[in-house]
């Protein structure tokens, strides 16, 4: 590393001295995510599937959103009504919504049937389900500042389950005013926030092991008395005793 | 009808959908849902390139 | 040890899933996936936006209704001096209606707001526009003059003979006792018909105008305007809630939003939106709260489709 001595990389110098608040805030950022847990350059070998691509696939299409929307909003409501290049970043803005849910919810029902929340990952589940709660109304709020026909209808028929729970005053669905304060800085802000968070939650616990596995499997096994080997050594085959003994 | 602002554009047309007994889809929701029923498939029986095994 | 291995606790214990994994890894590079991932969804939507591009059915006027449904509106004009209309009848947070909000058993959330938008369908959809005219009619006087009883006897009388007229063509309507009201609602079309009631109506004389609650309240409270949605499967009772105009897709994601409107009980419930909205969030703090209840979160240890995921792995073990 640098000149400085080091104890480990990834861990500060001054870990166990920090008595101010800023300095256990860090140990304790630190402590919970390591740069190189933060950004990885491995990961188990059983995270070897195409169930895992979908929640960068859903962040992928989250920048696109955001991007889209932001060239949107800067030319104003009127611009992609009038405009052919308008009403092209304006299709681009609904598909990456569309390819958004899609992946999210693809996501969703993977992550369910490998019971991801197991071992201390429940508020990973919890902040995944949250953002898709606050993307689905932060969408909701995108169709209703389209300002034609569909948004006319959707903000008449919407404004009945709003105020049936008391809230139609505030989310008018008919004042697009307050819908661009929704639609452009609260809810975008709160997506991103509980997107991170999740995110965070994901790198800080790791990617939970597959449901059946076991402290004898040869993934395990193998890597303790890997631990002497040196670098570059790779796994024998497996035997079928030692799978057998497992049973 | 239309005021200058919109101009230029047209007519949405009246859209495919389908459905019997009160159920209705519209087409471009069902292709949607199809959609992600294939991701999810693909992604459980599709084989996964293998990675460098490191360690 | 399998099965203490295939615990499905949220808990954090000392098995396997709890302890930082100290097995084979493989290479992974999160910043390239990151960028790969950009790229390809980029490409994906790029190219459907290309294809497919967007829909973008024009809003509808006051005017383009005056003109297309005369009748419809002059019915609606009627309904809303008379105090007939469905906003008239709303509740908060248009109006103090009573007996009007939706209530989940005891509990009246739509009452929460009180009347924070108040709307006064007669003054402000016919007689206060009309008063803004460089000369109003002079019927207008009339009306103004008028107790609320015969407000309410010349509106509900001419809406009746509307409503049994041939066409229900207010030209064709038969002889009675209607005071200002026909006056009053065929100049409120002639003015919608000129276009100046848009504006009156969205920005009451102000400059600056971004709430559009009092046009729409009007546009609904017609026919015209629920038969263009209706004509577009987008009415509640048709999914309309998860639908596009077009074959674009919508918000298919409402999917169970939208059911819920399609079945009993909630389908000829009065209070259907406040039980719909109260059951999407029970729904929805089960699936979030999932990890916590028993029977539900078993259920992918019991359907293994997570031998699918981790094929290799179990393969290798």
């Amino acid at each position: 590393m640098s000149a400085h001595a080091t104890p480990r990389p990834g861990t500060p110098a001054d870990e166990t001295d920090a008595h101010t608040w800023t300095g256990r805030a860090r140990r304790w950022l630190l402590k919970k995510l390591p740069p190189d847990k933060l950004l990885p350059e491995d990961q188990p070998s059983y995270v070897a599937s195409w169930s895992y691509v979908f929640g960068m696939g859903a962040i992928a299409s989250l920048l696109w959103i955001v991007i889209s929307g932001i060239v949107l909003g800067l030319n104003g409501p009127q611009w992609y009504h009038v405009s052919s290049l308008g009403s092209f970043v304006n299709s681009t803005h609904l598909w990456s919504v569309e390819f958004f849910f899609i992946f999210m919810v693809v996501h969703l029902w993977l992550k369910f049937w490998m019971a991801a929340w197991r071992g201390g990952r429940a508020l990973t589940w919890i902040t995944g389900v949250l953002s898709f709660v606050v993307s689905i109304v932060a969408a909701f709020t995108g169709y209703l500042l389209q300002t034609n026909f569909d948004s006319q209808w959707i903000a008449f028929e919407a404004k009945d389950a709003l105020n049936a729970v008391g809230v139609g005053a505030w989310f008018n669905a008919a004042n697009v005013g307050q819908l661009f304060t929704w639609h452009i800085t609260l809810l975008p802000l709160a997506v991103g926030a509980v997107v991170v968070l999740h995110v965070l939650l994901v790198r800080v616990h790791g990617v939970a092991p597959p449901l059946e596995a076991a402290e004898s499997d040869a993934q395990l096994l193998h890597n303790r008395r890997e631990s002497t080997q040196p670098p570059g050594y790779t796994q024998p085959p497996e035997s079928t005793e030692s799978r057998d003994a497992v049973r | 009808m239309t005021g200058w602002l919109v101009a230029s554009v047209g007519t949405v047309g009246e859209g495919t959908y389908f459905g019997w007994d009160g159920f209705t889809i519209q087409s471009g929701n069902l292709i949607v849902i199809v959609v992600m029923i294939i991701l999810f498939v693909l992604a459980l029986v599709l084989p996964f390139p293998g990675g460098k095994r490191r360690k | 040890m399998t099965r203490k291995s295939s615990s499905i606790s949220w808990r954090k214990t000392d098995d396997l899933a709890s302890r930082p994994w100290t097995g084979s890894v493989r290479e992974y590079d999160l910043i390239k996936e990151l960028i790969i991932g950009v790229v390809v969804v980029g490409l994906l939507v790029l190219g459907v936006s290309a294809i497919f591009g967007s829909p973008d059915e024009p809003s509808v006027s006051l005017k383009a209704w005056a003109t297309a449904a005369p009748a419809d509106f002059v019915a609606t004009a009627t309904k809303e001096l008379a105090g007939t209309s469905d906003s008239a009848g709303y509740g908060p947070p248009y109006n103090s209606t009573p007996d009007a909000t939706q209530k989940v058993g005891p509990v009246d959330l739509q009452s929460l707001s009180g009347v924070r938008l108040p709307v006064d369908n007669a003054s402000d959809f016919v007689t206060a526009p009309l008063a803004t005219l460089p000369s109003p009619p002079a019927d207008l006087a009339l009306w103004t003059a008028g107790t609320d009883q015969q407000r309410s006897d010349w509106a509900a009388a001419y809406s009746i003979a509307l409503a049994a007229a041939p066409d229900n063509d207010p030209a064709k309507v038969a002889d009675g006792d209607y005071g200002p009201v026909p006056a009053l609602t065929g100049a409120l079309l002639d003015m919608a018909r000129q276009g100046s009631l848009d504006g009156v109506l969205q920005s009451g004389g102000n400059f600056y105008n971004m709430d559009y609650t009092r046009s729409l309240l009007f546009l609904g409270d017609g026919g015209y305007f629920p038969g263009l949605a209706a004509s577009q499967h987008l009415s509640g009772d048709q999914w309309g809630v998860m639908n596009e105009t077009g074959d674009t897709p919508g918000q298919s994601w409402l999917w169970l939003f939208s059911l819920l409107y399609q079945v009993e009980p909630f389908k000829s419930a009065p209070n259907a939106d406040a039980l719909v909205v109260i059951t999407m969030l029970v729904l929805t703090a089960l699936l979030a709260f999932l990890p916590f209840i028993p029977g539900l979160r078993s259920l992918p240890r019991k359907i293994p489709l997570h031998r699918l995921v981790w094929k290799d792995y179990y393969r290798n073990r």
